[in-house]
């Protein structure tokens, strides 16, 4: 820059910008900012070697403090754990029965298993527990397998049809499409859908008799011990048209639900029990 | 000659060496450095007032988180008490749920409108009296006079050098504003829990973390405010100074120099007076600046520094005694008032200033003077005020008066909206949650209006499904409870039913209700 120009009104010195004739003054800055500047600029230094900063080949250098968010994350998840671990503890010691007449635990447990519901469970039974053809509704009082506490947990811990499962819940319905004709399977497909309201009587009702009364009961009320579904409720897992209803006849579709007692472990199927059991259909 | 030319030599007027530190003709560039002030101890009325003022904010700040009140054996029995952990404010007999903090913005309003209402009534009267920054900067000034003396003693020290005498000085006033300071943010954590505890806490080590971190940040800012910037908080931090310019009228009060009477100013007034010219009463002591906490020179007018502590109307008044004139040559007076009175004196504005056209021949005000009138405050705008401050008033109180202690909220299930059940039933789940917001148990029952077939169960309550629910409720508590209620097939009219959630307290007969929907698919 050539000579200073000194602006005439104020007496300070012009940086020579000049916009539309509007000359910048060259003020100096405020102390109190310009010493809060070198500030930052010490502190980052100073950040630079008390905390992980300057990347090198492959890493980056530690920081004297020895600070890492991986540890962090992983002392509050210590945290949370201990924080509830009396609550865990008393969990593992008591019988789903005794986690539902308990307020605080089973208040705790439903909390728990809502939260391993929506990691394990939500993928076949959906976010609201409402199933879809062929998964079950887990809100209403229909149970395949029984609605008490401690058939619900049985049947989470060791699975439905779940071969690598010695416990696993087990049974099966024999295809009928050699057995019976089509047309037989049409009358029986009728009277089965019938008897949910007012069951139909004739060839439906006698076939019935004879090839599913054995497991599904004279009346249809099914069998809980071997999980043989209620055909006289209004809940039907296979759909309730004559059509879905013969399909199911013909060829049975067998739901497979895995066993989670080893991968969860005791406590959270507990805790999942008990949620279950909480949707409002629990027995 | 007349009583009125006593003059400033004659009757030992101190002559004060003072400079406003805003003055236009002295006006500093942006960066330079703060000027320093030396308030002179004022005596007079407005002292004595704000001493006043200062001992009873003061007492009220101290003193409230140790007053008790007995509300029973479930809540605590501090008259004032913001119980964040627990989400309660309690203020005597009144207990606010997060719910209710209406009533707290409701009283910001108010708040707000009496502000407006002070301001265009008496001027900055709170800026001058109430304001916690004028108070503290008070009592650190009680503190540094009581130490380093009066004005001049104070700037001969801090012009000397530093010698034993000013450093033994300067460290016992810093250290009994420090000591200032931490009471201060000390008093303040006591409004947050159990003062008696909390108290011993602190000094055992006790206390929550936050306890000491806030008395920390407290002592800091109270040290620094009222020690380090005073004045420079009110001029350059507060947005106040700004907002009085919208709020002041014609009618409004405000410290006024009354420069119709007090102009032309002089030092000499015998000699200017021999001379033959006009003297008015400013004897130009500069007394009104050496006591202005501000630093300022009222005699410049209405001024944005000017926090109208009054303290330069007492110190004229001291002077104006002393010469056996009139006082007010500085005084609360309206705008209005101030232009009829330089009307008199310059004759509508024609000649100068005329100390003559004011005064009789034995030296005192004409009674054609207007003086004070504080009938002024009564006019439209502050009626206008009044009047929105009372009505946000009255409907906080109606508010607070009609407000339910027992309530219940219903929240309907989203996923699922509804369930099929085995016998075609359809049955809906709903979070019923229900506030018991007084500190005593209450044994209430819920109970379905509407749906004349539907039934209900809880999960947390172990009943067979039924039309009524009884259920106890914890002290101050809310308490959640799923609730799903069915309903037959038959009963099914269509996709929304509406219904109601019925509470009533079995021994008060408090009662609330919450209309919900029963949803179904299309019948």
């Amino acid at each position: 820059m050539s000579e200073k120009e000194i602006d005439d009104v104020t007496g300070v010195a012009t940086t020579g910008h000049e916009w539309d004739g509007i000359k910048e003054l060259n003020n100096p800055l405020p102390r109190w900012w310009v010493w809060t500047f070198y500030a930052t600029i010490v502190w980052a230094f100073a950040y630079t070697i008390a905390y992980p900063a300057w990347p090198l080949i492959s890493s980056a250098t530690g920081g004297m403090l020895g600070y890492s968010s991986r540890q962090d994350v992983r002392s509050a998840l210590d945290a949370a754990e201990a924080s509830k671990a009396d609550y865990v503890a008393a969990v593992e010691a008591a019988s789903v029965d005794d986690i539902l007449t308990d307020d605080a635990l089973r208040t705790f447990a439903t909390a728990a298993g809502a939260a391993a519901y929506k990691v394990n469970c939500v993928q076949c039974h959906g976010s609201g527990a409402t199933g879809s053809a062929g998964y079950p509704n887990l809100n209403d009082d229909s149970w395949l397998w029984g609605g008490k506490p401690e058939d619900i947990r049985l049947t989470i811990a060791h699975g439905i049809r779940f071969a690598s499962d010695d416990m696993t819940r087990l049974s099966e319905m024999p295809p009928f499409a050699d057995i019976l004709s089509e047309t037989e399977i049409g009358e029986l497909a009728g009277h089965v859908a019938s008897m949910s309201a007012t069951p139909s009587t004739g060839a439906g009702a006698d076939l019935y008799a004879t090839n599913c009364a054995a497991c599904h009961g004279d009346s249809g009320e099914g069998m809980v011990e071997l999980g043989v579904p209620n055909l006289a409720d209004a809940i039907w897992l296979y759909g309730a048209s004559e059509e879905e209803i013969a399909a199911q006849i013909r060829a049975p579709r067998h739901g497979v639900m895995p066993a989670w007692q080893d991968r969860l472990g005791e406590t959270t199927v507990k805790e999942l029990a008990v949620y279950v059991h909480s949707l409002g259909g629990g027995q | 000659m007349t009583a009125f030319d006593t003059s400033i030599e004659r009757n030992a007027i101190e002559q004060h060496t003072a400079e406003p530190v805003n003055a236009a003709s002295i006006r500093q560039p942006l960066y330079a450095p703060r000027r320093k002030i030396f308030p002179k101890r004022a005596e007079g009325t407005f002292r004595r007032f704000k001493w006043r003022v200062m001992l009873i904010t003061l007492m009220i700040y101290y003193v409230t988180p140790w007053l008790r009140w007995d509300r029973g054996p479930h809540a605590p029995d501090q008259a004032v008490l913001v119980d964040m952990a627990n989400r309660r404010f309690y203020f005597f007999f009144i207990e606010i749920w997060p719910q209710e903090f209406w009533l707290v913005a409701g009283l910001l309003v108010m708040a707000g409108f009496g502000l407006f209402l002070v301001t265009s009534a008496v001027g900055r009267a709170w800026c001058g009296y109430a304001c916690p920054q004028t108070v503290w900067v008070d009592l650190f000034l009680v503190v540094e006079r009581a130490i380093e003396g009066d004005r001049n003693a104070r700037i001969k020290l801090d012009a000397g050098p530093y010698d034993a005498r000013k450093l033994a000085l300067r460290v016992s006033k810093h250290a009994i504003w420090l000591l200032i300071a931490v009471a201060t943010g000390g008093a303040w954590i006591f409004y947050f829990a159990d003062a008696p505890s909390l108290f011993v806490g602190l000094f055992t080590a006790q206390a929550a973390p936050i306890a000491y971190i806030t008395i920390a940040v407290l002592t800091a800012t109270t040290y620094v405010f009222g020690g380090l910037m005073r004045e420079q908080v009110c001029t350059y931090v507060c947005p106040w100074p700004r907002i009085q310019a919208a709020m002041l009228d014609e009618n409004s009060l405000t410290v006024t120099y009354n420069d119709w009477r007090g102009e032309p100013r002089s030092r000499h007034a015998k000699k200017v007076l021999a001379a033959g010219e006009a003297v008015g009463d400013c004897v130009d002591c500069n007394a009104c600046v050496a006591v202005c906490p501000m630093g300022i020179d009222i005699r410049d007018g209405q001024q944005l520094e000017c926090i109208t502590c009054a303290l330069c109307i007492d110190a004229c008044d001291g002077v104006m005694d002393k010469l056996n004139r009139d006082r007010g040559l500085i005084s609360y007076a309206t705008l209005a008032d101030y232009n009829q009175n330089m009307a008199l004196a310059t004759a509508g504005g024609t000649s100068a200033i005329d100390p003559k056209r004011i005064r009789g021949r034995d030296g005192r005000l004409l009674p054609g003077i207007t003086n004070v009138r504080f009938t002024r405050i009564v006019r439209p705008r502050t009626m206008v005020y009044f009047a929105a401050w009372s009505l946000v008033g009255l409907a906080l109180l109606y508010g607070l008066m009609t407000r339910d202690r027992l309530q219940v909220n219903v929240l309907h299930d989203r996923n699922p909206q509804y369930v099929l059940l085995s016998d075609g039933a359809i049955r809906n789940g709903y979070t019923v949650k229900l506030l018991n917001k007084i500190p005593e148990p209450r044994a209430v029952v819920i109970s379905l209006e509407g749906l004349p077939d539907a039934a209900m169960s809880a999960v947390e309550i172990n009943e067979p499904a039924s039309r009524k629910l009884a259920v106890t409720l914890e002290p101050d508590r809310l308490r959640t409870l799923k609730i799903f209620v069915a309903q037959p097939a038959a009963a099914i009219a269509s996709s929304i039913q509406s219904f109601r959630f019925v509470v009533e307290d079995l021994s008060s007969f408090e009662a609330d209700s919450y209309t919900a929907s029963f949803e179904a698919p299309q019948p």
